[in-house]
């Protein structure tokens, strides 16, 4: 505790100094570099758990039939904007690491929808379209409205029991990461509940939030900025696509591997 | 000139209160690398269990003597004062806050955020959300605890009288509220949706355990507390949660938390004080008194003052933590969030947090009501914040 309190006030003495330095290199690091790659996050977006149904419609049917299922930040609004984001994304990302398939990436997006709210459409959804794969992204309407955590990380769990039930494999999405609200919403312990939910059920996991974290620490993105043009907004959505892109394909991998172990190593026990 | 140190007073509970202070003041700076020093990234529990804890202690040891000297009336009627003036500094935080975002949803506009907009929709219905505000349903990020303790006042004073009769009864009636929560899931409700993030069914535990320590408990347990076993079993816990809590931090390290393990403890349920935290609170607590004693000499010296002071006028300073916490994002937004910046802006708030408690204590000095004399009004302090 000594340690703790000498540290704190020997901070406080540098107060002084620090202030002037700190003028100095701040105004240095808010420029932010738009030119790097959106690769310096590929590390956080792995797939930790198999996607076996997409590896079976990718072998046997030729094709695959992707439902992202979201709120307001799974598109981007104006004339135009739906191509621009990460569901028509993924859709080219995926074309072109797998030209042989058939890929087709279709949304259920609405605003203002929380977790609970999407579930209850799960079933006649996956009647209709048959996806192999459902993109799930959630969190901020239900962090926004105050939704009971506990009852948040229930509906996770019975939302991915009803769409393996109906013949889709689940990748869970969390929340942007949005610096300017970030004292406004508090979203950690929905993030939380969500890996947590994704651990359990070994649904693999993009982690929007820390990968977009990455790129505005790393200054690959001003996330800050007040703007209202679509640029910078185009350019995150066709990286994050692609990232999920690589997850995806992670997870058709780890699959595989599980399917048919190769003998000299054992299958991922995870 | 050095604190108010009267020999019933134990500075030691001053000093860990103004501590929690500034925990909870970094802790509620979004995204700054301060932050990751404060305890809750080393263990289970955070500063608010240290500050309930504080709180009942404190609030059991003032109310406590002035229900002895002056009976029920008098002493629930002080603990009702107190409750509403903590609930006029909520409503004053939550006008900043409303500041705040107003402020931003004007100025802040992206295409790419257009779903994190929604929270600004409470600006829209301002009928609604001031109703709601006022009736501690509508509680903004971070603005939780003063609400809860706003709460855990309301039901003091018939604990408190219990308490001074049958000490034991107390403590049982209230773990009995604590399982009972668990068991049948009560809660106050929240608005829009949910419930409170504090659960004061939950945190009463906590709270009176305090009390229930500063009514001779504490005593009563004191050998037990010391003894090598406890101190053994609560170092091994507290080791245990360390390297649990580095799994979260690393998630590379998750895989060596067995499946059995991880299915029997998470969710760890802070809203209803899970039973992991208190034990970890508790095997701090215990750890902590046997290597910080009352008489600590370190207590009187001024390294320790500007915490000690921060302790002592916790609800002040309490509410300028909560305001310097916003102000911070604020400046990361606005100007820069370099970690020189955050650096920066964590030590600024803890001096002008220290600068602030100083003026109080000045201010009250010529007012002739140091804090922990027995004039008439010291009470609202000693008994503190409150959180």
């Amino acid at each position: 505790m000594r340690e703790w309190t000498a540290v704190a006030v020997a901070v406080m003495t540098c107060v002084g100094a620090a202030f002037a330095a700190a003028i100095a290199f701040g105004a240095g690091s808010a420029v932010a570099a738009e030119s790097a790659d959106c690769a310096v996050a590929a590390h956080l977006a792995v797939a930790e758990y198999p996607l076996p149904r997409v590896a079976a419609a990718m072998d046997q049917a030729g094709g695959l039939d992707i439902l992202v299922m979201g709120a307001g930040s799974s598109t981007l609004a104006g004339p135009g904007g739906a191509d621009l984001a990460y569901p028509a994304q993924l859709q080219a990302a995926l074309s072109k690491r797998s030209p042989a398939l058939k890929i087709k990436v279709a949304t259920n997006v609405r605003t203002r929808r929380s977790a609970a709210e999407m579930v209850e459409g799960f079933e006649k959804l996956l009647m209709e379209q048959k996806p192999a794969l459902v993109v799930w992204q959630s969190g901020t309407v239900d962090a926004i409205t105050g939704v009971d955590p506990e009852e948040y990380r229930l509906t996770l769990e019975e939302g991915v029991e009803k769409l393996r039930g109906g013949g889709a494999d689940v990748i869970f999405m969390n929340m942007q990461y949005s610096p300017r609200t970030e004292s406004m919403i508090a979203i950690q312990a929905y993030a939380d509940n969500m890996r947590l939910v994704a651990h359990q059920l070994e649904v693999p996991l993009f982690d929007r939030l820390a990968v977009m974290r990455q790129w505005s620490e790393l200054g690959t993105f001003d996330l800050t900025g007040a703007t209202k043009k679509l640029e910078t907004a185009a350019r995150i959505h066709q990286c994050i696509g692609e990232l999920l892109a690589d997850l995806v394909l992670d997870g058709v991998k780890i699959a595989r591997e599980q399917a048919n172990p190769p003998n000299s190593s054992p299958a991922p026990s995870r | 000139m050095p604190p108010a140190a009267p020999s019933q007073r134990d500075l030691r509970l001053d000093l860990f209160r103004g501590l929690a202070l500034w925990l909870i003041f970094l802790d509620h700076i979004p995204s700054n690398v301060v932050s990751w020093g404060t305890i809750r990234n080393f263990g289970f529990s955070d500063a608010a269990e240290i500050f309930i804890f504080i709180s009942g202690y404190t609030a059991a040891f003032v109310y406590g003597r002035s229900m002895q000297e002056r009976g029920f009336i008098v002493a629930g009627a002080r603990i009702l004062k107190r409750a509403w003036q903590i609930y006029v500094a909520h409503m004053f935080l939550f006008v900043i806050y409303m500041a705040e975002i107003a402020y931003v949803s004007s100025s802040f506009e992206n295409p790419l955020y257009h779903e994190e907009m929604g929270i600004f929709d409470f600006l829209k219905q301002p009928d609604v959300t001031l109703i709601q505000a006022l009736l501690l349903k509508f509680k903004p990020v971070n603005m939780d605890v003063l609400p809860l303790y706003i709460v855990l006042l309301l039901g003091f004073p018939p604990l408190l009288w219990l308490l001074l009769r049958q000490p034991t009864a107390a403590l049982a009636a209230s773990a009995a509220i604590y399982a009972l929560t668990w068991h049948f899931d009560i809660n106050l409700p929240a608005y829009p949706t949910g419930y409170w993030w504090f659960n004061p069914f939950a945190w009463q535990l906590l709270f009176v355990l305090g009390a229930w320590c500063a009514r001779g408990g504490a005593d009563r347990i004191g050998r037990f507390v010391r003894s090598p076993v406890v101190l053994g079993l609560s170092a091994a816990y507290l080791i245990f949660a360390f390297a649990i809590v580095m799994t979260w931090n690393f998630s590379a390290l998750a895989v060596y938390v067995p499946k059995w393990l991880s299915e029997a403890m998470y969710p760890i349920d802070k809203v209803n004080l899970d039973v992991l935290r208190l034990a970890h609170f508790l095997a701090l607590a215990a750890i902590t008194v046997r290597f910080v004693p009352a008489d600590w000499p370190a207590l009187q010296s001024l390294w320790l003052r500007p915490a000690i002071l921060c302790g002592q006028h916790s609800l002040e300073i309490f509410c300028l933590g909560i305001f310097l916490s916003f102000a911070g994002h604020f400046v990361f937004n606005e100007i820069s969030d370099a970690v020189f910046m955050q650096i920066l802006v964590s030590a600024l708030g803890i001096a002008i947090m220290c600068a602030v408690a100083a003026l109080i204590a000045w201010y009250k000095r010529i007012e002739g009501r140091s804090p922990g004399s027995r004039s008439k009004s010291s009470d609202a302090d000693l008994a503190g914040g409150e959180v």
